[in-house]
Formats: C-alpha cells, sequence, structure tokens
C-alpha cells in the first residue's frame, strides 16, 4: 500500500514540475511586461534557469519514485 | 560513553566549528536586516520600491549562489578535507563582509557602487554555501554515536543566533551614535550602517585562530591515510544513481520544507512585523530578538530527542505545525497591530514640520503626525511633498506613510506568536544536520550534503520574502496571501517526507 502510494507521489513530482514551470513562465511573461527593464528581466531569467533545474530533478526523483526505487530505501548511500 | 578527553575534544569541536558559523550567519544576515538602508545607499533613489526591491534581488541572489558555493567548497572538503575548507570560507565571508563596510556609495561613485557590493554578496553566498556543511560534518564526525542529533544541534542553533547578533549589532549602533535619538538614526543611515560590516573582522579573526588550533576530523584523516577518498566527489555525489536519489529525497523529502518554515518564521515574520503591519523599525527587530532568545534552547532539545526517537517525525512534526497554524498567528499579528476602531479619534495628537533645503533650490516638507490611542498604540504618520522655487503655488504629490508602536501587552504578545514560530523552526532544523550526515558515506558527505542543504534553504527557503512580496503585490486585498507559497512548499515536502524518509537513527558515519 505504502509502495504504491509512493509510485502515485511519483507521478505527481513529475506532474507538478511542467505545471511549476509553466506557473512560473507565465508570471515572469506577465511581470516583464509591466516592467520592461533590463533588472526586471535578469531577475525572471535568473528564476526560471535556477526553477528550471529543480524543474528537472523533480521530475527525475519522481521517475525514480515511479520506478520503485524507493520501496526499500537504503538507509545510507553504500546500502546495495 | 565518551571518556573526561573525549568530551573536553567534542567540547572544543564544537566551540570552534559554532562560532564560525555563527559569525558567518552573521555576516550574511547584516546585509538583509539592513536592505533597506543598502537601498537608499547603493541603489538610484528615483523610486523606493525599486530600490527595496533591487536589493531583495541582490539579497536573492546571494542565496542563489549558496548551491554554487556547496558544491566549490563541499568538493574541496571531500577532496583536501574539513578542516582547511571550512577555514577558508570564513576567511572569504570575513573578507567579503569588510569590504562592503569599506564600499563609497552611489552617490559617490555611481553606478560602480552597487555592481561592486553585488559582487561582494554573491561572494558571502558562495562562502556561506561551504561553511554550514563543513561545520556539521566536522562535528558529526567527531561526536560519540547515539549523541549526534545532539552535538550537531550546536550548530543548528547558529543560523538563528547569527540573525539575533546582527539584529542586536544594528539595534546598538543605531542608538549610539550620538545622545539624541533623532540624530543617531540619521547617523546609523548616513555612515553608521557600516559598523556591523566592520566589526565582523575582529570577529573572524578571533574564530580564524581558534579553528587553526582544530585537527582534521578523524574519519577524514584516516580515509587520507588509506589513500581512499573520493577522486572526484561531484561524480560520485551526483553521478553515481543511488547516491543521486538519496540527495533528492534529502531535497525533496526535507530540506525543501524546512527551509520555507525555517525562513517563513523568522525573516518572513520580522518582514510581515515591518512592511505589513507597519510596526516601527525597534518593535519590529526586537520582538524577533526576543523570539530568538527564548526559542533557541529547543534546536538542543529537538535534536537531542532525535538521537533517542528518530529525526524524521519531529523535522515532520514541525513542518505540519506549520502548515498548520502559520497562517491563524500571521492573521493573529495583523488583528493585533490593527489601528483601532476609533482611528482617526484619536486620545491625544501631536504634529510638527520642517522644511529641508534641497540643492536646487527647492524645500522638501516633512509633517510628522502623532496619535495617541486609548489601547496604548501610538501611531506616526509621515507625509511629505516638495515646495518649489520658481512655483510657489505648485506642490509635488505628497507620500505619506505609518509607523505603530504597540502597548506592553501587545507587544509581548507578538513575541509569544514569533517564539512559537520558531519553535517549529527548532524542530525541522534542530535534528536536520544529524539526518543529512547520516546519509552520505564520508568520503562524498561534505559535497553531497551541502547542496540539498543549500538549494532547500538558499533557493526554497531564500526565495519566500520574493516571492511573497509578489504574490501580495498581485493579490493586494489579503494580506496573508504571501503565506501560500511556503505553506505549499512545506506541505508537498510534508507528504513526501512521510511517505519516504527512514526514521531510523543509529546509521554508523564511520565507513
Amino acid at each position: 500500500m505504502i509502495n504504491l502510494l509512493k509510485r502515485i507521489v511519483g507521478i505527481g513530482w513529475m506532474l507538478l514540475a511542467p505545471i511549476a514551470l509553466c506557473l512560473l513562465i507565465k508570471t515572469s511573461i506577465s511581470e516583464v511586461a509591466a516592467k520592461p527593464s533590463l533588472d526586471v528581466k535578469l531577475q525572471w531569467g535568473v528564476f526560471i534557469v535556477v526553477f528550471g533545474l529543480i524543474g528537472i530533478s523533480m521530475v527525475i526523483f519522481g521517475f525514480f519514485a515511479y520506478k520503485g526505487e524507493y520501496d526499500r530505501p537504503p538507509e545510507q548511500t553504500q546500502e546495495p | 560513553m565518551p571518556t573526561h578527553t573525549d568530551q573536553q575534544t567534542i567540547r572544543r569541536v564544537i566551540w570552534a566549528s559554532s562560532l564560525g558559523t555563527l559569525i558567518e550567519w552573521y555576516d550574511f544576515y547584516i546585509f538583509g536586516s539592513l536592505a533597506t538602508v543598502i537601498a537608499g545607499q547603493f541603489f538610484p533613489k528615483t523610486d523606493p520600491t525599486a530600490a527595496l526591491l533591487a536589493t531583495l534581488a541582490t539579497f536573492a541572489a546571494g542565496f542563489i549562489v549558496r548551491p554554487f558555493g556547496a558544491l566549490v567548497f563541499g568538493r574541496l572538503g571531500d577532496l583536501v578535507g574539513r578542516k582547511h575548507t571550512f577555514l577558508l570560507t570564513l576567511v572569504i565571508m570575513g573578507g567579503s563582509t569588510f569590504a562592503i563596510g569599506l564600499v563609497p556609495n552611489y552617490a559617490s561613485i555611481g553606478f560602480a557602487a552597487p555592481m561592486i557590493v553585488l559582487v561582494l554578496r554573491l561572494v558571502q553566498g558562495l562562502a556561506l554555501g561551504g561553511e554550514y556543511g563543513g561545520a556539521a560534518t566536522y562535528v558529526a564526525e567527531h561526536a560519540p554515536p547515539g549523541r549526534r542529533g545532539f552535538y550537531t544541534a550546536w550548530i543548528q542553533t547558529t543560523a538563528s543566533l547569527g540573525l539575533f547578533v546582527s539584529l542586536g549589532v544594528i539595534l546598538l549602533t543605531r542608538h549610539s551614535l550620538d545622545s539624541d535619538p533623532v540624530a543617531s538614526i540619521a547617523k546609523f543611515n548616513d555612515w553608521g550602517w557600516r559598523i556591523p560590516f566592520l566589526a565582523s573582522s575582529a570577529l573572524v579573526l578571533v574564530s580564524v585562530y581558534i579553528r587553526l588550533q582544530m585537527k582534521e576530523s578523524p574519519l577524514f584523516a584516516k580515509l587520507k591515510l588509506e589513500g581512499t577518498t573520493s577522486a572526484n566527489p561531484l561524480k560520485e555525489s551526483f553521478g553515481n544513481k543511488q547516491n543521486l536519489k538519496m540527495v533528492l529525497l534529502a531535497l525533496f523529502g526535507a530540506t525543501m520544507g524546512q527551509g520555507v518554515v525555517w525562513y517563513t518564521g523568522q525573516f518572513y515574520a520580522q518582514s510581515f512585523l515591518e512592511n505589513v503591519c507597519q510596526l516601527d523599525f525597534d518593535q519590529s527587530r526586537t520582538i524577533l530578538i526576543w523570539a530568538i532568545l527564548f526559542a533557541t534552547p529547543f534546536f538542543v532539545v529537538f535534536g537531542a530527542w532525535s538521537d533517542k526517537v528518530g529525526r524524521k517525525w519531529i523535522m515532520l512534526g514541525g513542518m505540519l505545525l506549520a502548515v498548520l497554524t502559520y497562517r491563524p498567528m500571521f492573521g493573529a499579528m495583523e488583528s493585533a497591530t490593527a489601528l483601532p476602531d476609533s482611528w482617526p479619534m484619536a486620545i491625544g495628537s501631536t504634529s510638527q514640520e520642517e522644511l529641508q533645503q534641497l540643492t536646487n533650490g527647492d524645500q522638501l516638507r516633512k509633517r510628522t503626525d502623532g496619535f495617541d490611542f486609548a489601547n496604548g498604540m501610538h501611531v506616526v504618520g509621515l507625509t511629505t511633498d516638495t515646495l518649489f522655487k520658481d512655483q510657489p503655488d505648485l506642490r509635488s504629490k505628497f507620500t505619506t506613510s505609518i509607523t505603530k508602536s504597540v502597548p506592553s501587552g501587545t507587544y509581548w504578545w507578538l513575541v509569544f506568536i514569533v517564539f512559537i514560530m520558531i519553535l517549529y523552526v527548532t524542530m525541522v532544523y534542530g535534528p536536520i544536520a544529524a539526518f543529512l550526515v547520516e546519509l552520505f558515506p564520508t568520503k562524498i558527505r561534505y559535497t553531497s550534503m551541502s547542496l540539498p542543504y543549500h538549494i532547500g534553504n538558499g533557493i526554497f527557503g531564500g526565495s519566500t520574502p520574493f516571492i511573497a512580496t509578489l504574490l501580495a503585490s498581485l493579490y493586494p486585498g489579503d494580506a496573508l496571501v504571501g503565506l501560500w507559497y511556503p505553506l505549499g512548499v512545506a506541505a508537498l515536502c510534508l507528504v513526501t517526507g512521510a511517505l519516504f524518509l527512514s526514521n531510523r537513527n543509529t546509521n554508523s558515519v564511520n565507513n
């Protein structure tokens, strides 16, 4: 049961990443349109790059969870 | 049980590590605590909001480079050792903080001033990224089994104590530059703000000296002796699937939620008191100072408790309480500081007007109105406009701002609310160093634990003030709207942590 929940949560993480990124890009477009100065563009550019990388990590985490990689998480990484 | 000598050694280890880490946090926080003053000094004053946002962006930039610092210094720490690496981060942090205190302002050197400050701020972030992982690893690798939560919790106190010291030094400096309080504040805003930055150098020198006396971590020294240190810590940390899984789990199941709970309970609480509740500068800061003072011992309490019952449920319990109660608590702070119904019918009032000559011949008019209310609240309204020299009948649009001072009862009620918030912070943050240290093997521990910690705290936590301010500007009708970001992130992390984390606390950190 727990492992099934983990896989469902994994799918949730994989879906959340693109949704969050779309929301971020949409907000950044409207914010830049409202104040099209260089500092605003730079600021939102940094946010999109950084959260874009985190979004990729969210998909990887979700994929691992969905594939059952965390069904029995090792206590420490050295365990097989 | 450790012998007497062991106890002495571990005490020295904790003292050397904690003092340096505390100073690094202090260095990092004085910039954030002085955001408004720094905005006035280094960013064009055409629009105060833009200037404030520019500083907040700088603040966020400082946080965003933290993960890079974690990679750079984490790698170094796993290659050459913990002691020399966290000694280096301390020197870099101290040097950049001292330099910020020396940079001429925008009025003196123009655009170079904010550029230099931005670069120094980035260097600060880089150094901070390397410090924490080194200190936590160093202490944990000295700690006896079964006591790792207790010993590393001392490192955990330093982030809050660093904030405490920074606020204390700022308030002390602000009020000690002149016998007249108004003149003292004016001097502080003009040049006195540099003192907390410059003062850092003395603290750093003491800490460097203490750290120089310390030996390398015994576990790392053993690896070095055996020749089994990692050849490429970055590749082993993030290129190895087993380890990458744990890095991602640490981030999405623990540090992400911990970061937002931490920043909301301390930074956003103070920002909320100052900007939304419009409490005056001193009260908004002393409330936080008292709350930190009362709550700090609980870092050690929860750290030690996690040695007995496990790390997981204490950390997740703190997240759960934050998710459930942060919004009502912020609402209570807003209600407690709301203007009385009788506004603007005050029981007493004072009014004062002053004209300030500008260089172009115009005059800046400042009108200060003070109102006393029956409930003990004192409200000061400041109205500013410009009288033009050539057109005496024409005046600029006036701007108004108000600040409130609350009576003693309300003040301590606010201290209590913030104390409870920081109590949650101690639950999520107290055991997390031990949790992270136990997740990774010695040869790549510094690198592996530093990155999720600084992404969770630096990016998710550090962006809380910015995103909360953004949400508040998008939805101005709801003063609490900014909380949805940290509450959403904490709830997500809570669910993930509850399902995926193990609660064991008996892992060996020996290899």
